[in-house]
């Protein structure tokens, strides 16, 4: 290592994959982001259009979604303690904390397609009106990227177990705890703009 | 089992379909016997199919936009062949299904699989290079995003001989493209076409963008980019804001085709004008994703051989960034008929207008960029001369169109057809024509043969003029797009010289692959020793040709704008360093050629409902996917003696190229 100059590139080019990443992620989840408009700008246009079909007001039951947002929420803390372990290099509260999450995400989407199905089953599915399309598809979308989400931690639970705390694993947790509140974040809007709301 | 898919999916009885089939069919087992009477299926894995080089990566891009060109002209000419025909009770050769079909086809292959590959693939070949960097951001990001693109290529190639291919125009409008109007696959071929590769150009949007803002060379600050690198920042940034919308405006589309829902059907409650409005939304910032980098590449190109400096660089850098925002404020041009009320169409109009203004500015910088410069007259600077006329003519129709009340004449009209052309022709493919010229050498290590590359540029710009002036006239007669055959004895003259011009462009794109076909013969001729063989001004012609997979021995350190210029005057260009570092460099792989596979046949059954393999290929997506998240293998580092032995090499061949004449003062110095 003669040339200081040379040498701290190359090692600077190294650091950089890490941050790179992440980098990435953030660009990725404000593309995933404007999917998201598309589809709440649809919802907007369309939640009048309920063709002699049920409105918002009659199907919805906010005390079942505050439930449901509770469980999405208090995943996000537990993710948040889960990457306080894991910078702190404690795998096993890391695991637990992860497990934890994963467990409130499903019990969400569990929830999450109780309701539909109940929808359904009551004549109200997304083939009934324009506004339920919007709105099946809106919510849908947000559950099947935490369903994602949870393969993902699925996953990042064996990483962590199988290669321990390095690099790559803690990055990848770091792009995964991202991507988990940006789904809170989105569902923050879906329970304001699509449930909420109906109730004004 | 087999979904909807069955033997009279073949149209048997169309001979056109047929006769272009057993056509594709020979030249594609010729083409697989060349390849393995030579033995060349392992090098072709290892090297190409599998390669994460962003330079090999764009090279295919360019190849694949160049295929589908070929696929996209065959279906210009035909359609010309009938217009010139179907006169005045000729019900002409093609039967309007059919018809319908290609000029639809016509629009998605040139937009999605011409002019996008092109740009991407220029994009991969030079963004690195300029910016000093070794490789993108996310190299197997890349080959993945690649190989998505090839397999929405196929899927529209296939449909047309397993089924049949939307009938609706290329933006597939509801109520048209919903199920009851479109029964058959040709709705969901496009769907799934666009979905796929669409998705890999969002991809290489999101790995552009962090590769030019996290990987320039020490030194190069955003006002130290090469104009090219700055286009390709704004082109990728509005990919990533538009993709998106693409993405699940045709997802709403498939759930009213797949799933029953109502978004845009007449009835339930849907709205039409939503799906319109959101394509757009995509659509038009998507011919600014398109031309930004053409714009880019003409720059690059009018300095070079100019032997100036580009004239106004902020300048062009601010109205590259201004176009940028702009795009996203003016896609209601494209339905001011819709009925939006007066003060809408007129926002809508002033804001198209408006766009002119920083198009104007490059267009007179590039002018004084040549003016008092020694300008050379190479094929990539007759391209660029006869783009710069094309387009402002095409500026000027554009702009006359965005006036709303001229507009609710002329929409729909073969004004709107020639207008679009004018400017997709004259601007996108002259730039990616003219920089495929300009940047060959850097990929394959020779430069393209001069005189066939003149004879082609000579016949598409006369081609252009004879086949879309006549469009403008006919426009202004009150003919409308996508006529399969009509009443008008007027028009008769006018579409046979269309079909002239398209026959002259069809000799230009002939002279394109007479010109491939010489130079690669000649090629030991025209090998370019030095890596600069237009005597350039920025940082990818400080390296050899072929540049060397890591790109750059020592990751330069930028001072100047024009750093290789900068070098050459300063005599710093081609000093040998003291000592080579190991370089870290990614490792080929063959999960996103595969990944890609199964992306195609999941669509494909999803095509034709064939549920069982949909389920099984989405499995195998995901779980490929993640088994590539436990190789822990991906990269590695070239020893530093293998670095050496590379440069010895180069510098060794730069000590015969100092004998050479060259144009400028600067002659490269070997050490």
């Amino acid at each position: 290592m003669s040339n200081p100059s040379l040498s701290a590139t190359h090692d600077s080019a190294h650091h950089d994959a890490s941050s790179q990443t992440t980098a990435g992620f953030w660009v990725y989840l404000m593309s995933d982001c404007l999917i998201f408009a598309v589809l709440f700008a649809t919802f907007g246009v369309l939640v009048g259009n309920t063709a002699d079909g049920p409105a918002g007001r009659d199907i919805f039951s906010l005390p079942y979604v505050a439930g449901e947002t509770a469980l999405l929420l208090l995943s996000s803390f537990t993710f948040g303690a889960g990457m306080l372990s894991a910078r702190a290099g404690r795998r096993g509260p890391l695991l637990a904390w992860l497990v934890t999450t994963a467990l409130l995400g499903a019990a969400f989407v569990g929830m999450e397609l109780h309701e539909f199905a109940a929808l359904v089953h009551d004549g109200a599915g997304p083939g009934v009106s324009a506004f339920l399309s919007a709105y099946f598809t809106l919510v849908g979308t947000h559950g099947l990227h935490v369903t994602l989400g949870i393969l993902w931690l699925g996953v990042m639970l064996h990483q962590a177990w199988h290669y321990g705390l390095d690099e790559v694993v803690l990055r990848r947790l770091a792009c995964l705890s991202m991507f988990w509140h940006f789904l809170d974040l989105i569902w923050i809007c879906v329970f304001t703009f699509v449930y909420l709301r109906a109730f004004l | 089992m087999l979904g909807r898919l069955g033997l009279d999916a073949i149209p048997y009885n169309e001979p056109i379909i047929m006769g272009t089939l057993l056509v594709v069919a020979v030249l594609g087992a010729a083409l697989l016997g060349v390849v393995t009477y030579y033995r060349k299926w392992a090098y072709l894995w290892r090297e190409w199919l599998t390669s994460v080089d962003h330079k090999r990566i764009g090279a295919m891009y360019i190849i694949l936009a160049l295929v589908m060109l070929l696929r996209g002209f065959a279906d210009a000419i035909m359609m010309r062949a009938q217009q010139a025909i179907a006169d005045s009770g000729h019900a002409g050769y093609l039967p309007p299904h059919h018809y319908d079909q290609i000029f639809t086809a016509h629009g998605v292959i040139m937009i999605f699989f011409v002019a996008t590959p092109l740009i991407l693939g220029l994009m991969n070949v030079v963004v690195p290079l300029q910016i000093g960097a070794r490789d993108v951001a996310f190299p197997f990001l890349n080959q993945l995003s690649f190989w998505l693109s090839v397999a929405g290529a196929v899927l529209v190639m296939m449909s047309m001989f397993v089924g049949d291919f939307a009938a609706t125009g290329w933006v597939a409008y509801p109520p048209l493209s919903e199920l009851g109007y479109s029964p058959t696959v040709g709705v969901d071929y496009y769907i799934w076409s666009l979905q796929v590769s669409g998705l890999g150009t969002l991809l290489t949007g999101i790995n552009l963008l962090v590769t030019i803002l996290r990987m320039r060379a020490p030194g190069m600050n955003l006002m130290k980019m090469p104009v090219f690198t700055w286009t390709a920042l704004i082109t990728n940034i509005l990919i990533i804001a538009v993709f998106p919308v693409l993405t699940a405006t045709l997802a709403l589309l498939s759930a009213d085709r797949y799933l029953g829902m109502h978004f845009f059907t007449n009835e339930g409650g849907g709205n039409a004008m939503m799906y319109i409005n959101l394509i757009w939304v995509w659509g038009h910032p998507e011919v600014y994703i398109l031309i930004l980098p053409c714009f880019g590449a003409f720059s690059e190109i009018i300095a070079t051989f100019s032997g100036k400096p580009l004239f106004g660089y902020k300048s062009m850098v601010y109205a590259t960034s201004a176009i940028g925002v702009l795009s996203f404020f003016v896609w209601l041009h494209h339905f001011f008929t819709m009925g939006s009320g007066a003060n809408v169409n007129a926002f809508f109009g002033i804001m198209t207008s408006i766009i002119s203004i920083p198009t104007g500015v490059k267009l007179f910088n590039w002018l004084f960029t040549m003016f008092r410069g020694r300008v050379r007259y190479h094929s990539a600077t007759l391209w660029t001369i006869g783009f710069m006329g094309c387009f402002a003519i095409g500026g000027m129709t554009g702009v006359l169109l965005a006036v709303p009340g001229a507009d609710f004449v002329l929409h729909n009209s073969l004004f709107l057809v020639a207008h679009f052309h004018n400017v997709i022709i004259g601007g996108v493919v002259f730039g990616s024509l003219a920089g495929i010229s300009f940047w060959f050498p850097k990929v394959f290590g020779f430069t393209l043969d001069e005189r066939w590359g003149k004879i082609a540029c000579w016949c598409w710009q006369i081609g252009f003029y004879l086949a879309f002036m006549p469009l403008y006239v006919l426009g202004f007669d009150g003919m409308t797009r996508r006529m399969n055959h009509y009443d008008n004895p007027d028009w008769h003259p006018w579409l046979v010289v269309a079909l002239c011009g398209a026959v002259v462009i069809g000799l230009g794109i002939l002279a394109m692959g007479v010109q491939l076909i010489v130079s690669i013969r000649h090629r030991g001729e025209n090998r370019d020793l030095s890596g600069d063989p237009w005597d350039a001004r920025s940082l990818e012609w400080s390296t050899s040709s072929p540049a060397p997979f890591y790109n750059f021995a020592v990751i330069p350190t930028i001072t100047s704008l024009e750093q290789h210029w900068e070098n050459k005057l300063t005599g710093r260009a081609y000093l040998k360093p003291e000592h080579y570092e190991p370089i870290h460099m990614p490792r080929n792989t063959g999960d996103g050629v595969l990944i890609a596979t199964w992306s195609f046949v999941l669509c494909f059954a999803l095509v034709w409902h064939i549920w069982p393999l949909a389920m099984l290929m989405l499995a195998a997506v995901i779980v490929h996917f993640i088994a590539r998240t436990y190789n822990r293998n991906t990269d590695y580092y070239v020893p530093a003696s293998e670095v050496a032995r590379i440069e010895n090499e180069r510098y060794a061949r730069l000590v015969r190229v100092t004998q050479v004449q060259r144009p400028s003062s600067s002659r490269p110095k070997a050490a």
